[in-house]
């Protein structure tokens, strides 16, 4: 059986709020070497086959249908066992 | 005429919008549970405020594949009125029905306070009953409503004057372009991130939401005469 390792994050026209109100915490606790930080999420979807190809192709749809939308974000995702 | 009132689990304005309908409208007006399959009884679909799906995911992503939105798609294809109003706005971009999408407020917090809105059309079926220009009161409450789309779609939203009320004053979320609420090229999908149904008594604060409610009434009036007397 294998799995998708799925990432969406805001694309990079995209304004991240979150990440710089993060950005602004990691700088008052003294780490000021963060030029930088843009939240996303991570997804575990696990899958009933064992055929990475045809689980490659599933994802990709799941993706573009649901777990990211494209006005905002981009995604990307790797297959593996598990 | 009759109105529904869509209601998805984690909706929570569906009674305001309800009681809006029957105190303004005063037509007849159900609650129309998310795994509706017909709505073909129904002149005008609302889609009301809430957290449907808890909001997971994204707001309005997992509701956006609920059994009725087959139909919301299939009345606002067919020229019905459709309004969905701040988690309900956010279901109608989910859906592609309207262009954009939602992101969190700017300041990232959720904003609960009455807000001013310039009506910058007063010729959709929606806003009919305003002056053109004119600058209304009327509440808002949501952390998700920093309305986003690229410069191509802002420039096709503008040129077809689509974009229907812009926040006057100060912006509460930081939507592009100071957007509050938009339709469809056709004119008759609107999204709203501030509640109407929740202006429609002076003891509520401001009664401006009462008009976009007897826009819809006249429209279907006008409509409906000129189909009966065809």
């Amino acid at each position: 059986m294998c799995k998708a390792i799925v990432y969406v994050t805001l694309r990079e026209s995209v304004l991240d709020p979150q990440g710089q109100a993060v950005q602004g915490a990691l700088h008052s606790l003294g780490f000021d070497e963060v030029k930088g930080v843009r939240i996303g999420k991570y997804l575990e979807v696990s899958l009933g086959t064992a055929d990475k190809a045809a689980a490659e192709a599933r994802v990709k749809e799941m993706c573009e249908k649901l777990l990211a939308n494209p006005v905002i974000e981009d995604y990307r995702f790797e297959i593996v066992e598990g | 005429m009759k109105a529904a009132v869509v209601v998805f689990p984690g909706s929570n304005a569906d009674v305001d919008m309800y009681q809006a309908v029957e105190d303004v409208m005063q037509v007849p007006v159900e609650y129309v549970w998310h795994t509706e399959t017909n709505l073909s009884a129904y002149d005008v679909i609302l889609l009301p405020g809430g957290f449907s799906y808890g909001d997971y995911l994204r707001s309005g992503a997992v509701a956006r594949f609920s059994p009725v939105m087959e139909e919301v798609v299939k009345a606002a294809h067919a020229g019905k009125l459709v309004m969905g109003v701040c988690n309900g706005f956010q279901i109608l971009l989910e859906a592609g029905l309207l262009p954009g999408a939602m992101l969190r407020n700017r300041s990232l917090k959720f904003r609960c306070t009455m807000s001013r809105l310039r009506v910058v059309n007063n010729q959709t079926p929606f806003t009919r009953e305003y002056g053109s220009g004119e600058v209304i009161e009327i509440p808002i409450a949501h952390g998700e409503g920093n309305y986003f789309c690229d410069e191509t779609t802002l420039a096709r939203l503008n040129a077809n004057k689509q974009i229907v009320f812009r926040y006057e004053g100060e912006n509460p979320n930081g939507s592009i372009d100071d957007i509050a609420g938009i339709v469809n090229e056709q004119g008759n999908v609107l999204g709203m991130m501030p509640h109407p149904e929740r202006a429609v008594h002076d003891w509520m604060g401001s009664a401006d939401g009462q008009r976009i409610f007897r826009s819809i009434l006249t429209t279907w009036r006008e409509r409906h005469r000129a189909a009966t007397h065809a």
